[in-house]
């Protein structure tokens, strides 16, 4: 049984390894996983280091990347600001995962009031411009990493908890869910057992898109100042710096280099995602 | 028609109602007493004098009531006064600020709908060419970029390397109001927030027109002997831009949200701004009115959107 169950799993890996794009993707985010992860291992700066002797300077052979006004590395602070902005991004989305599943099932199998209760919610709060409440949530949460990951993990999880409704409620009238309901199987084991597998394509393309959405949610938060505070770096609060016009105008490379490396991380990661779609639906990329 | 419009605006109130409770549980349940806001820290007040504060603004009342009486001020039009800036009431401040995001918001709307369908268009046409590969490119990139890098990108180079645009606000201080002067303001900002919408409408026309192109109907005008530029935009584009319509309707919000950070980015003075400087000042009774002003423009958009769709597709019976 487990052998036949890594069929479509297994078909869905041969047609991503066959998209271009998605591999792309993958070559491109190879790389920059490694640098955040390992950089302080074999990059001589820490991110809150200062040189005194280099404020404000470009590009040199000891600072690459230029250091800012302080005299800290540029390079080091990226590499750092790319870990909490992915820390923040994997956290939240791994959060709203788990609530916007729990929600859709709780939709599907709490019975008919819990269902309209919870979808109406939904709707509303697809309605409404997620900034909005993004900044309402903030405005509560405060700065930081934790309100940060709070904020974004209450804000991604509605739409996710539809579709998983919509599998669940045609999962619920399969023959092989009602025989296991027979049998006497309760709603944990029907979740755990035959729900969650059967949504797992959902999940894994819905993850992925939503760790891209995430990144540029902290770095939006981070910019208007009520995300992750300095000392701490992100590649948001790297950018805040340019809201300075001198920094805009004179000191470039402060804020185009995070502002390069959250695009291309970004643009990475939709291919990927984009491709796991693909691969898990391929009438999906027919056109 | 009718019934469907009442039903659609019954709906659409009761969600703002919905929203306004919603917000106004959030704001409540942050850290902090919303007696703060009155108090002057350097006076200290009695606890009598406090508890008698706290009695004529309500605040002693179990929380449905304080909603309620909320409810009751906001209905005609009384939304409190900010307590950022003393002594200004909430109402104005926010209605002041909807013109210039409307402006904003239009102008880049229009200018992404205009380039996002030719785009799409021309990607379908010229599918698997080297202007179409470029167009998808672009795309990608554009729905990856987020509005306030694209607006310091933009702002960085047209106004500190080029030198040919306002380096930001809606007017020039002090000049005398003139067209020109405000359009001078509002092209780069507008061009730049529509670059992502540009590139999410070129992805669906493109996609949307492939399909269309496929259908037999589209054979059958070719067969006829009509000329191709008519059988595109006639036959295949009108049917084409369906899914395009509900795609623009439901990015609305995601328009709102660029604009708050190109109004951030360009000390445009919309409600993005103000916004923004009401959540940094925890500015709630500001808070609370622009979100409802925000949402029921949203709300109005989708309703008008509906309309839209009903009207381009007479397949669909809206009465119905």
């Amino acid at each position: 049984m487990t052998a036949r169950s890594a069929g479509p799993i297994r078909r869905a890996a041969q047609r991503f390894a066959m998209n271009r794009q998605a591999l792309l993707g993958l070559a491109i985010l190879a790389p920059i996983l490694t640098c955040v992860v390992t950089y302080d291992l074999w990059w001589g700066f820490g991110p809150n280091d200062i040189d005194l002797l280099s404020i404000n300077r470009g590009p040199t052979a000891a600072h690459p990347m230029g250091s800012d006004g302080v005299g800290r590395d540029v390079l080091a602070r990226l590499m750092q600001g790319g870990r909490t902005s992915l820390m923040v991004a994997v956290i939240s989305v791994a959060i709203s995962t788990a609530i916007g599943f729990l929600v859709g099932a709780f939709a599907a199998f709490g019975g008919k009031f819990a269902d309209a209760g919870l979808m109406r919610f939904v709707d509303l709060a697809m309605t409404l411009p997620p900034v909005i409440f993004l900044l309402v949530l903030a405005s509560i949460a405060g700065t930081g990493i934790g309100p940060t990951i709070i904020v974004i993990a209450l804000l991604s999880w509605p739409v996710l908890s539809r579709m998983v409704r919509a599998r669940l409620l045609e999962l619920r009238e399969r023959d092989f869910v009602v025989a296991a309901k027979g049998m006497g199987a309760g709603v944990p084991h029907l979740l755990l057992r035959h729900g969650l597998p059967n949504c797992i394509d959902i999940i894994v393309v819905y993850a992925t898109l939503q760790v891209a959405n995430a990144i540029l949610l902290e770095a939006g938060l981070s910019f208007l100042g009520l995300g992750i505070a300095p000392p701490e770096s992100s590649w948001g609060n790297m950018l805040n710096a340019a809201r300075s016009g001198t920094v805009l105008e004179q000191y470039p490379w402060q804020w185009m280099f995070p502002g390069g490396a959250l695009v291309v991380t970004v643009l990475a990661i939709n291919f990927i995602g984009d491709g796991l779609r693909d691969a898990f639906d391929p009438r999906s990329g027919l056109n | 028609m009718t019934g469907y419009l009442l039903r659609r605006l019954g709906v659409g109130i009761l969600m703002l109602l919905a929203l306004s409770v919603l917000v106004f549980i959030m704001l409540r349940l942050t850290p902090g007493d919303p007696i703060d806001a009155y108090i002057n820290p350097s006076a200290p007040m009695s606890p009598e004098a406090l508890a008698e504060l706290r009695r004529r603004l309500g605040l002693d009342q179990p929380l449905p009531v304080q909603y309620l009486a909320w409810l009751r001020a906001a209905a005609v039009g009384d939304f409190g006064f900010s307590t950022q800036r003393s002594g200004v009431a909430v109402l104005p401040l926010v209605l002041d600020r909807i013109w210039p995001t409307v402006l904003l918001m239009g102008a880049g709307l229009a200018i992404a709908i205009v380039v996002g369908i030719a785009a799409g268009i021309w990607g379908a046409v010229r599918r698997g060419g080297a202007s179409d590969l470029a167009l998808s490119i672009f795309s990608s990139v554009g729905i990856s970029s987020p509005p306030f890098l694209t607006g310091l990108l933009g702002l960085w180079f047209f106004s500190t390397q080029l030198r040919v645009a306002p380096s930001g606000g809606m007017l020039t201080p002090g000049a005398p109001f003139s067209l020109w002067d405000l359009l001078g303001h509002l092209i780069l900002p507008a061009c730049l927030l529509s670059i992502g919408h540009a590139a999410l409408i070129m992805r669906y026309m493109r996609s949307s027109l492939l399909e269309v192109l496929g259908q037999d109907y589209v054979r059958t005008a070719r067969a006829k002997g009509v000329r191709e530029v008519w059988v595109i935009l006639k036959h295949a584009t009108r049917n084409a831009l369906l899914p395009v319509i509900t795609l623009i309707g439901s990015t609305i919000g995601i328009a709102i949200g660029g604009a708050i950070f190109l109004e951030s980015v360009f000390n445009w003075p919309g409600m993005g701004l103000l916004l923004v400087n009401a959540v940094n000042g925890r500015d709630y009774p500001v808070i609370m009115c622009a979100t409802l002003v925000i949402g029921a423009c949203v709300i109005v958009v989708n309703i008008l959107t509906d309309i839209t769709y009903a009207a381009v597709d007479p397949r669909i019976k809206v009465a119905a």
